[in-house]
């Protein structure tokens, strides 16, 4: 137990290292750059109408003011890592005045359940039917599933989508083009708006598992091939163990293990999916937002987010990584 | 070298396929130095003609021959993911010899920045660079930028690998007869270590080329310089798909999805030629 402890403390060691060195690139890029974000929205503003110098001269104070701007580099270094510890990213300038973090606040669980939930379904799927495929070698429908699989998966995602999109929606109009939900529903905790939500979320979690099933159906195929020959395996085949024994408890259960740590690894990169899936099927979370920041130059709001997703990531890594021992005893944590 | 090329050819179906998908592709991008268009010019030729004659691939609506546009794409995008897999490869094949070489607090160090590179989001990251960036983000920048984010995961499989050639006979055998350091990684290991770093090149390429397609499908990247992914955000903001220029969007998905199987083919038969085991049994099946 004090093994554990001590690996839990040098991981929480690392996830804060993880998330400083993340915050402290996000700022350096922003704050080292040419471009002045107060210039831009002082530009911004006067372009809708005549404003005399001094309201300008007045506006950019407080802009300044608000961005954290004005002193010199390593105080501002130091006020945002304050404010990022109480997520506070001051308020939006393309929805003016509601703050980053609200706006975020809302995008967030459509991200993160679309994705944590396609994520794990094609983790799940591709490990089982690469186990079944890796076990059971000259199968012909698992052959024909490994030949689809491994088929999609070296083409780009966006491509992928894009023809999903045409195919079910143009072609075959049986699924909604985009958007989280119908527009005319009441969101809420109601079996309408949970009926649409979850309508909505078909198609980019299909083309999400599509794509992501064939590397985990080849690691697992790859794991259970070796698994096959060790000298347990042949000696329980020997014994007479009935196969689907031999299956579950010898083979899978030991290769389950190793795609763990990859499944940390695909939680972490969730944001990389996100913003090209949510742009195809103008799905409402934080991908969408990011996008729709950058075409409006909205500067808070971009490093909210690029902020909050390092963040989030961050636990996600950190949280599989200190669930893994216990669920595999063979991971020996030294102190 | 010529032999073991040679021999991928015969035994290995995959390397094959891949090898000739690639000799396609890239003869596609070499046209490009034929064409009689320049790359950035519009309104050369009639709009929206579908596939004929004269314009094998059809042309856009925004003037030009999608044959040539396509051939510069081809080269611009290959380019790309060439010139990100040379300095990553670099950067992953120094850190990993390193980390794993040398050990203790050193590795322990290189490692820390390592896993940080490994599970820091990349894409909230890269359009923060365009945000910042806009004009200055030319396409050999934004190559040299994910260079610099793309070598993690590898320097990790390169650093696992120099630790068990660390803890070898002949690696002993070596400092004991006087041989330096230097001499001993180079001349002795880094053949056990060139094929990891062939087939990730290609995972490296295909990684980068798909991120590429996708920054430039948002309009994130320097869309005047012609890619794959920029000619589908033109397509894209001439909405191509509803006026029915589906010729505009086919040819280049197309070649890009060919380039991606080619690059995968590649690097799988590249993997089970590192692989003995896999090799065995691919012999053994006839």
């Amino acid at each position: 137990m004090r093994a554990y402890a001590i690996h839990v403390f040098k991981r929480l060691g690392q996830f804060i290292l993880v998330v400083y060195i993340g915050i402290t690139i996000t700022f350096f890029i922003t704050h080292l750059t040419p471009i002045d974000p107060v210039e831009h929205a002082v530009a911004q503003v006067s372009s809708f109408g005549f404003s005399s110098p001094e309201s300008i001269e007045l506006l950019r104070k407080s802009l300044k003011e608000m961005y954290g701007l004005g002193d010199n580099l390593w105080l501002q270094y130091l006020r945002f890592l304050k404010r990022v510890t109480v997520l506070d990213f001051g308020p939006s300038l393309s929805a003016f005045p509601t703050p980053v973090g609200v706006l975020i606040a809302r995008a967030l669980p459509w991200t993160i359940g679309l994705l944590t939930i396609s994520t794990l379904l094609s983790w799940f799927l591709g490990n089982i039917l690469g186990g079944l495929a890796g076990y059971y070698r000259k199968n012909r429908l698992l052959r024909l599933v490994g030949v689809i699989t491994m088929g999609v998966h070296p083409i780009p995602y966006y491509i992928v989508a894009f023809v999903l999109l045409i195919v079910f929606t143009f072609l075959l109009p049986i699924l909604p083009s985009g958007g989280g939900y119908e527009m005319n529903l009441n969101p809420g905790l109601n079996l309408p708006f949970i009926g649409s939500v979850v309508i909505h979320s078909i198609l980019p979690a299909f083309s999400l598992i599509l794509v992501g099933l064939g590397s985990w159906y080849m690691g697992m195929r790859a794991l259970v091939s070796n698994i096959v020959t060790d000298d347990y395996v042949v000696y329980a085949e020997l014994a007479g163990v009935p196969r689907g024994r031999i299956l579950t408890s010898y083979v899978m259960r030991n290769a389950f293990m190793p795609q763990i740590t990859g499944l940390a690894i695909s939680i972490g990169s969730i944001f990389n999916g996100a913003i090209i899936t949510e742009y195809v099927f103008g799905y409402p979370g934080i991908g969408r937002l990011l996008i729709d920041a950058v075409h409006a130059a909205d500067y808070s709001l971009v490093l909210g987010i690029a902020t909050i997703s390092i963040i989030s990531v961050s636990v996600a890594v950190f949280l599989i990584d200190i669930i893994y021992p216990l669920i595999d005893p063979r991971v020996q944590v030294k102190p | 070298m010529i032999r073991t090329v040679r021999d991928l050819f015969r035994y290995n179906g995959e390397f094959a396929a891949g090898a000739v998908i690639m000799l396609v592709v890239f003869t596609m991008s070499l046209a490009s130095y034929f064409s009689p268009y320049s790359p950035i010019d519009a309104y050369l030729v009639p709009m929206d003609v579908p596939p004929s004659e004269p314009y094998w691939f059809g042309t856009n609506s925004r003037g030009q021959d999608v044959f040539w546009q396509l051939t510069y794409a081809l080269r611009n995008t290959l380019a790309f993911g060439f010139v990100v897999a040379v300095i990553s490869r670099i950067l992953s094949l120094t850190i990993g010899l390193i980390s794993g070489y040398v050990g203790g607090a050193v590795d322990r160090v290189l490692m820390s920045i390592n896993d940080t590179f490994i599970v820091i989001p990349l894409f909230p990251l890269l359009v923060l660079l365009y945000f910042v960036l806009r004009e200055d983000m030319t396409w050999f920048m934004l190559a040299l930028i994910m260079a610099c984010l793309g070598w993690a995961y590898d320097a990790r499989l390169i650093r696992s690998v120099m630790i068990s050639l660390r803890t070898r006979e002949f690696t002993n055998a070596s400092i004991f007869s006087g041989m330096s350091t230097p001499r001993i990684v180079t001349e002795e290991h880094l053949p056990y270590v060139l094929p990891i770093v062939f087939s990730t090149f290609m995972n490296n390429m295909n990684w980068s080329i798909g991120l590429e397609v996708t920054l430039a499908v948002l309009g994130f990247t320097d869309v005047n310089t012609p890619t794959i992914g920029g000619m589908i955000f033109w397509a894209n903001q001439h909405s191509a798909m509803v006026s029915g220029v589906w010729w505009w969007y086919l040819f280049p998905t197309f070649f890009v999805t060919l380039t991606f199987i080619g690059l995968f083919l590649l690097s799988i038969s590249m993997n089970e030629y590192i692989d003995p085991r896999s090799r065995l049994s691919r012999m053994g099946n006839g």
